[in-house]
């Protein structure tokens, strides 16, 4: 039951995963990337993690996608920008990573045949919490210290546009805009 | 027989909670009415019970409009996504001891990956309307609902803390000596406020703000379609309502009265007190409403956690 459960959400996340690079429309292929995710949640619950499985709806499904969604959303990209991209990719760029994918898909069949299907294990969310802060201590705080990296510089990029005179709010003062307006007449 | 037993009890269920759900619009235009001194809805039925009936019957005949120019398929689903996702979410409350359709042992998790999800149910339904208001309202939506997702989670993790389990069941059980609204006040308001705006109910209703974008996101709704956003927003009233009391109040924990009688009693005075926040406090501009969230109730949430965790390693001790 268990078994036939997990071959039919894996042909559901292949297919979604498919899906997402083959639609031409970018709000669609985030939607079939919702649906990989979801699919990949189910995945980690049959496998015997269900921590991850939440992990997984809880933070790439309900809040990165929402923010990939957010964003594409707010571009409206239509026909003329499938145009572009069509130029700037040709089908002869395709070579390359095509043929690294296909070593790396050797790769993984060789290392399948010779793994010998080690029986998975269930892990209570209690287990994970201590082996994440006991013997990963290091690599959590690692990881923490990137995100806040990240967080520094997605402050720093946001900050107003910051002319000496310039307020808070980002704006100049009225005796400087009129200047400003004056010197660069098309702004 | 037990695979019997549980399918007739989701059935039950569901069938009680969208029963449920739609007498909950009776029940919040009576309470409003009573706290605007006025009638409400009284004449269909006893009390106006039946409102709900005709509403219903009127809502079922109304034609199913598809605006041309929307994307077809999203529009559709949308309004079914924060139906299915309230209910997924309400298997995991426990109304008793031995009253629940499942018992995760990641149960809060489950909670709030659900809320989450029911997200994409107004962006998607603001996006797919082709429309420039039901976008705005989209697009409130989705910051609105990343930035009170965050420490909705955070403000849950003290009562896990107390509780040692995210398993929803044994933190009702960790409240035999004391509700954890004892200790956990800060968090209690904290998840309440995340809550509602999760929710987008009043004052949080910015995604639908009739005044500025005349319904959000669903303007281009109509009919059964919409009758859908209506019951899933009911739905997650009831469900936060219910989460509140399993977190905070002590579950189905009580005196002389059956467990199932006191998880509906408490329940249906936490919903009674969403209703009053709907009558009492005003909508905030959307900036203030990001500020508040980001400046004031992160913090809170984090320096929440901080000390329940220092205090638990302090007791230990």
């Amino acid at each position: 039951m268990i078994q036939s459960l997990f071959y039919l959400t894996a042909a559901i996340a292949l297919f979604s995963a498919l899906s997402v690079i083959c639609s031409r429309h970018a709000v669609r292929a985030l939607l079939w990337l919702v649906l990989t995710q979801l699919a990949v949640a189910l995945l980690f619950f049959l496998l015997g993690a269900p921590f991850a499985a939440a992990l997984e709806v809880l933070v790439y499904a309900g809040a990165i996608l929402v923010l990939f969604i957010f964003v594409i959303m707010m571009l409206n990209l239509g026909r003329s920008t499938l145009e572009q991209e069509r130029q700037w990719f040709p089908l002869s760029s395709l070579f390359m990573p095509t043929l690294l994918c296909g070593v790396l898909l050797v790769e993984l069949l060789y290392a399948l045949d010779y793994s010998s299907g080690q029986d998975s294990q269930y892990v209570a969310p209690k287990a994970l919490g201590i082996s994440l802060f006991g013997p990963y201590l290091l690599v959590v705080e690692l990881c923490s210290m990137l995100l806040l990296s990240g967080l520094i510089g997605a402050w720093h990029l946001t900050r107003p546009y910051l002319h000496p005179r310039q307020g808070a709010n980002g704006m100049l003062p009225a005796a400087d805009l009129r200047a400003k307006v004056q010197k660069e007449p098309w702004l | 027989m037990a695979e019997f037993m549980t399918v007739l009890y989701v059935l039950l269920t569901l069938l009680l909670l969208l029963v449920l759900a739609a007498m909950l619009i009776w029940y919040e235009r009576r309470l409003l009415a009573l706290w605007q001194d006025r009638y409400g809805p009284n004449r269909v039925g006893p009390f106006g019970l039946l409102q709900v009936a005709a509403d219903m019957i009127k809502i079922f005949f109304k034609e199913d409009w598809i605006p041309p120019f929307a994307e077809k398929a999203v529009f559709v689903l949308a309004p079914a996504v924060v139906v299915i996702t309230m209910l997924l979410a309400f298997a995991n409350v426990p109304f008793a001891e031995s009253l629940w359709v499942s018992d995760l042992n990641v149960g809060v998790l489950f909670f709030l990956a659900m809320s989450a999800l029911a997200a994409y149910s107004t962006i998607l339904a603001g996006w797919s309307s082709n429309n420039k208001y039901a976008l705005l309202g989209g697009m409130r939506a989705a910051a609105q609902m990343i930035s009170y997702d965050v420490f909705m989670g955070l403000s849950l993790m003290g009562v896990v803390l107390l509780s040692g389990s995210f398993n929803l069941r044994e933190i009702v059980e960790a409240q035999q000596q004391g509700w954890h609204i004892t200790s956990q006040f800060v968090a209690f308001g904290i998840f309440m406020v995340a809550a509602v705006a999760e929710s987008h109910r009043l004052p949080f209703d910015l995604p639908e703000a009739e005044h500025e974008i005349i319904a959000g996101f669903h303007t281009e709704y109509s009919g059964m379609k919409f009758g859908l956003f209506f019951v899933g927003e009911y739905l997650s009233v009831l469900l936060i309502s219910a989460m509140s009391v399993v977190l905070f109040f002590g579950g189905w924990l009580g005196p002389i009265l059956p467990p199932f009688i006191w998880f509906c009693l408490k329940t249906l005075l936490v919903v009674s007190f969403i209703i009053l926040l709907r009558a009492a406090i005003p909508r905030p501009r959307f900036d203030q409403l990001m500020a508040f969230g980001w400046k004031l109730m992160l913090p809170l949430a984090l320096i929440n956690l901080l000390l329940t965790g220092a205090v638990l390693l302090w007791w230990e001790a």
